[in-house]
């Protein structure tokens, strides 16, 4: 295999990864304590964290091939096999995953004192799936970890979730699935296409038929367009968002909406490109209606945690925006983006879940005047706020610029149009924060009331990496884009000389199907 | 070379001590630390500018930024006589504006927030003006609107600083939006983002256009008049202006340092920073010089009849502002310059001195209930009339020089420049008018003001009085820096100074015409002195009888002529009305949401009609199964 370099390391890193919180969770089962099972549940995802690593630190960033590769025969009378491995782009989701499970732990140490056992039992399974869908190098494993991750998630939403959650658990859950079910016919019908095989780098190779392509791609965007989300399929996110507990809606926001992208990235761009090609426009239209969109309803949100929720439908536009900018600027930008959502969206989703811990409301107007109450969370959510309207300093500023920077590139009416998002963006964080921190306290609270208390240390703990990452990448993003640089670069090589050459030809192909 | 990066690192390390520690511990002791940081920036500063002064030209850069694919940009430095004058202004009046913060800030208990932020502003400003590149300049741009945005909101318990805080911040990103297209193309054209690779490339594309949703655009035009856009907005001019009244709601220390002196002028830097760009389009130059003539107008013209001491100043900054672009777009670049060099000294000392009024007031700023505080406050009064003398352009102070130079400049320069000529005249009339008019409401005549206030009254401490001494001293001597050569030969020092960055300019006119000018200009002082003296001192009445005789006139004035009243019906209220109604109202509850539920609630319905065919009674089966049997006999029988 060509695309292949073998493990550096002397043992199987991403199987330990993945499996060391299925172990984690199988010993729950044995526990009652439940400050055992908290202490248990955050060794294992802190032992998780470490053991992943090795995969930053020992990564050749000088390849855009499979790295720390594990291939092992399954079921060989269908080909299908357990082959795992990552890339530039997939080996950061594997670090920011198993990096906000542990935050996750932290932040429902007194949030969650309900079926406890249980409840860390699915972060713990949920963790190990979302790592497996990223690190999947075989459409079968990758398809028993994608739907997998679906079970615990909506467990997590349906069982732990405010008021309406069994509404937003069972919308989470069809939405989720009818866009998977038409991916799964996609994926057999790629493997009588491509030579019945299921791996997915072969796959890759093969220069499907822009008439099945064309197909192909619709199906795969299905499924992944629900997960982005991209509008129109976005509305389960405001609702899965705000009925989820904290850390379930920071491991959405965190981790699982990214799988779209990742989707597009890892089957989309190598399998399709002439299809990517073809529906390059579309998306790009889509994704600036997202972004607009987004913004748009933020500024109509009342709810704390849905504003927050519509506030990533706008982000999320500008991954796919970048994405299918179709150049290097856009692409790493778009990659960055979605690493960047992850860390100031999920700082956001931990950020409310504290203050929800003291308040138990999420409308905006029962707060009011809370920099004066509490100062030391208000002055860390400036912090995110500045952050998630891409102010200089900040990551969000890197990913937002490269993103706009390749739009503008590729097309320059979706760079114009893009942009008027951070201008939107400003108007609806500002306004939150001015409605939450700002003016004269809001009567309900402060001494003699309803008491209110600062960040304790455990809190400050668990916002800390997060905030470390949103200073490092800002001032230093080669941090990360290094890694994606090869990744990325062999991607869209991939996608220009696979394609066929002339937007006509792909056209006159396509003419065919209608 | 590497010890000028300290200029802005000391004043960040100053802003990160407070920040963490000010709350807890170093509370009122935090000009401690941010005083001697800025101080020693400012020696610093001074040793970059004797070092520039000496024929160096300091450009490093720290390190690789940004990489992707061929772009790439840096953290990187340049200190170059433009630079140089800049890290001037900023440190010197920066140290000034600590002092004197010492003093009216003393007991506010945000007192260690307020010099983390005047820190990091000063920090975020340093890095404004010492870019070598355009990305890092839009860091610093984007860095000093935060801390503007903190400092308007610095009392963030009212509401109205609250406001004003998130408006600036708003109205600013629709600068930023063109700015930061127009760095994107400048990459996208150059292949750069470096000032030194940009500047020495920028003639290549002359003549070249751009298709821009299907028209042909200049390609050069294009470019300035997207990075104008971030002018436009960062230095209040039309029609994004109506930030900076509002910004007056911040403490009045920052309204000296960021709202006159410093960050509202990083729009002029920007315009003279590119200069090797804008002079390539006349219709970009025309639109700046036409922008900042109409802004000067309109702006001095509502400062006429402001009542407020700190708007009226405010208005006068960004009427001043508009001189500014004004020379900017005649292509007297370092005469904008030299005129944001005097008029950060004279501006900042009205601010000042109002705050010393303000703060022996007790917080009072309309100025109709001033009157009479010259024998209570001698020394704000005398350094208010220095000021003054100095905005107004009265010969031996430095307004006068700068003043003078783009009147001239802007005479000599063409037809567009007459107007733009005449138009700066009448501006000069309207600033002498205003300027006089708020030291004859404040300084003379009766206390106007409560009984209580009159006992309080007294001049303020030294710790506020000596940097308005100091400033006083650059309102009047800053300006012989650039005496014009028709005084004195080789007299435009400053002029010289900033050639190899701005160039020259030239344009055509006798002597004769120069001294009109310039008599003109004197001219019109004494006589905006002389209207405000009648109306304010002589004929006390006259104000009132003149109110009533042009109510209309007077209530457009008074109202601003009804700019952010527009704003709010036009933009404002329809985005938020449009955002709640239509986009989520009915878009994604009505149509979205109505499919997502719709779907299973038609799969639902159905199934419940087919569900009642199981009644689970025999009598229905049988009949029902007596009724098939029939019609299958029925169609073998008659149909086969």
């Amino acid at each position: 295999m060509e695309n292949v370099i073998l493990n550096q390391l002397n043992y199987p890193v991403l199987s330990y990864t993945v499996f060391l919180p299925v172990l984690g969770a199988l010993l729950l089962l044995f526990m009652r304590n439940t400050a055992m099972i908290r202490w248990t549940t955050l060794l294992v995802t802190m032992a998780t964290f470490v053991i992943s690593l090795p995969l930053l630190t020992n990564f050749d960033k000088t390849t855009y091939k499979m790295q720390f590769v594990e291939r092992h025969q399954w079921i060989p009378s269908w080909s299908i096999n357990y082959f795992i491995g990552v890339d530039g782009i997939s080996v950061l989701f594997v670090f920011l995953t198993t990096l906000l499970s542990i935050l996750c732990v932290l932040v429902s140490w007194k949030a969650i004192e309900n079926k406890v056992k249980e409840f860390h039992i699915a972060i713990l399974t949920v963790e190990a799936a979302m790592t497996g869908v990223f690190i999947s190098l075989d459409f079968f494993l990758f398809y028993i970890f994608w739907e997998a991750m679906l079970i615990p998630m909506f467990l997590l939403i349906g069982v732990w979730g405010g008021p309406n959650r069994v509404y937003a658990a069972i919308k989470f859950f069809l939405y989720t699935l009818v866009g998977s079910v038409l991916m799964l016919v996609g994926i057999i019908v790629l493997y009588f296409a491509g030579g019945n095989t299921l791996d997915i780098l072969t796959l890759g190779t093969v220069h499907y038929p822009v008439k099945l392509q064309f197909w192909l791609f619709l199906a795969f965007f299905a499924a992944f367009a629900v997960k982005v989300p991209m509008f129109p399929v976005h509305t389960w996110l405001p609702d899965a968002h705000t009925e989820a507990p904290t850390a379930g809606s920071v491991i959405l926001a965190g981790v699982l909406i990214k799988m779209g992208a990742y989707g597009f990235l890892r089957f989309s761009m190598p399998m399709f490109p002439d299809a990517v090609r073809f529906f390059m426009t579309p998306m790009l239209v889509l994704s600036v209606i997202g972004i607009v969109y987004g913004a748009l309803v933020c500024l109509a949100q009342k709810d704390l945690k849905r504003l927050i929720a519509y506030s990533s439908v706008s982000h999320m536009g500008y991954v796919t925006l970048g994405i299918f900018a179709l150049n290097s600027q856009g692409m790493e930008g778009g990659i960055l983006q979605m690493l960047n959502h992850g860390i100031i969206t999920g700082a956001l989703f931990l950020m409310i879940g504290i203050i929800y811990e003291r308040t138990h409301t999420r409308v905006i107007a029962d707060y009011g005047g809370f920099a004066t109450l509490v100062p030391w969370y208000a002055g860390l959510f400036i912090i995110l706020t500045f952050a998630s309207i891409g102010l200089p300093g900040t990551n969000g500023f890197i990913g937002e610029f490269l993103v706009l920077f390749g739009a503008f590139k590729a097309q320059k009416l979706f760079g114009v149009l893009a942009a008027t998002g951070v201008i939107l963006g400003a108007g609806y964080m500002l306004w939150l924060y001015q409605r939450v921190f700002f003016e004269t306290p809001n009567p309900n609270w402060g001494p003699g009331h309803h008491p209110l208390w600062d960040l304790d240390l455990r809190e400050v703990i668990t916002l800390a990496p997060l905030f470390a990452l949103i200073f490092v990448i800002g001032f230093y993003p080669e941090v990360f884009l290094s890694y994606m640089h090869p990744t990325v670069e062999n991607l869209l090589k991939h996608i220009n000389t696979h394609a066929f050459a002339g937007e006509g030809l792909i056209a006159k192909h396509l003419m065919e199907i209608f | 070379m590497l010890k000028y990066i300290l200029i802005p690192l000391l004043p960040l390390i100053a802003f990160i001590i407070n920040i963490l520690f000010g709350r807890n511990f170093i509370k009122d002791k935090a000009h401690w630390i941010a005083v001697p940081a800025v101080a020693c920036s400012f020696i610093l500063a001074l040793s970059a500018f004797m070092n520039v002064a000496s024929g160096n030209v300091i450009n490093i850069n720290v390190y690789n930024w940004i990489v992707s694919g061929t772009f790439t940009v840096t953290i990187g430095f340049l200190i170059d006589q433009l630079t140089a004058i800049m890290l001037i202004v900023v440190t010197s009046i920066s140290t000034l504006i600590f002092i004197y913060s010492i003093g009216y800030m003393h007991g506010d208990k945000g007192y260690y927030r307020f010099f983390s932020y005047l820190s990091l502003f000063v920090f975020s400003m340093l890095i404004l003006v010492m870019a070598n590149n355009f990305l890092l300049l839009y860091f610093g741009w984007e860095a000093v609107g935060l801390c503007s945005y903190f400092l308007i909101g610095f009392w963030y318990e009212k509401k109205s600083a609250a406001n004003a805080g998130k408006k600036a911040f708003i109205v600013n990103r629709f600068g930023d939006f063109g700015f930061g297209l127009g760095v994107i193309l400048v990459f996208l054209t150059y292949g750069s983002l470096e000032y030194t690779q940009v500047f020495s490339d920028a003639g290549s594309i002359a003549g070249q256009t751009i298709n821009i949703f299907g028209s042909d655009v200049d390609l050069i035009t294009l470019i300035c008049l997207l990075l104008f856009c971030g002018a436009v907005g960062k230095s209040a001019q039309m029609p994004l202006h109506v930030w900076l009244p509002d910004a007056m709601e911040g403490p009045t220390p920052v309204s000296a340092l960021i709202h006159a002196a410093t960050m509202v002028t990083a729009g002029v830097f920007l315009v003279a920073r590119c200069n090797p760009l804008f002079s390539l389009s006349h219709t970009a130059m025309n639109t700046v010089a036409i922008v900042g003539g109409v802004t000067s107008i309109f702006a001095a013209s509502i400062g006429l009849v402001q009542n407020d001491i700190k708007r009226v100043i405010a208005y006068s900054t960004v009427s001043q502002l508009g001189y500014m672009f004004l020379a900017l777009g005649v292509g007297a670049y370092s005469a904008g310059i030299f005129h944001l060099y005097t008029h950060a000294y004279f501006k900042a000392l009205l601010f000042l001195g109002s705050g010393s009024v303000i703060h022996a007031l007790g917080n009072e700023q309309n100025m109709q209930k001033m009157g009479g505080l010259k024998k209570y406050m001698p020394v704000t009064y005398a350094v208010f009339v220095i000021a003054t003398l100095s905005i107004t352009g009265i010969p031996g102070l430095s307004g006068f020089f700068s003043k003078d130079e783009i009147l001239w400049r802007a005479y000599s320069s063409g037809e567009l420049g007459k107007v733009l000529w005449l138009l700066g005249t009448i501006v000069a009339l309207m600033t002498a008018f205003y300027s006089w008019r708020l030291i004859f409401l404040t300084f003379h005549g009766k206390f106007r003001g409560t009984h209580e206030q009159e006992h309080h009254l007294h001049e303020s401490p030294k710790v506020i009085t000596v940097p308005l001494m100091f400033l006083a001293f650059g309102a009047i001597f800053a300006g012989y820096a650039g005496i014009p050569p028709l005084i004195l030969e080789h007299g435009d020092k400053i002029g010289e100074f900033l050639g190899p960055v701005l160039g020259h300019p030239h344009g055509e006119g006798s002597h004769l015409e120069e001294i009109m000018v310039m008599m003109t200009s004197v001219l019109v002082a004494v006589g905006g002195w002389y209207g405000a003296y009648i109306m304010y001192v002589k004929k006390p009445d006259m104000p009132l009888e003149a109110v009533s005789k042009f109510t209309p006139l007077y209530n457009l004035l008074f109202n601003k002529y009804y700019v952010d009243e527009i704003y709010d019906k036009v933009f404002v209220k329809p985005t938020l009305k449009m955002s709640d109604k239509v986009v989520l109202g009915f878009f994604d509850v009505k149509i979205i949401e109505g499919i997502v539920n719709g779907v299973p609630n038609l799969v639902g319905a159905f199934s419940k009609k087919f569900r009642e065919i199981q009644t689970g009674m025999l009598s229905n089966y049988g009949l029902v199964m007596a009724l098939g049997a029939l019609c299958i006999i029925g169609y073998v029988i008659f149909l086969k």
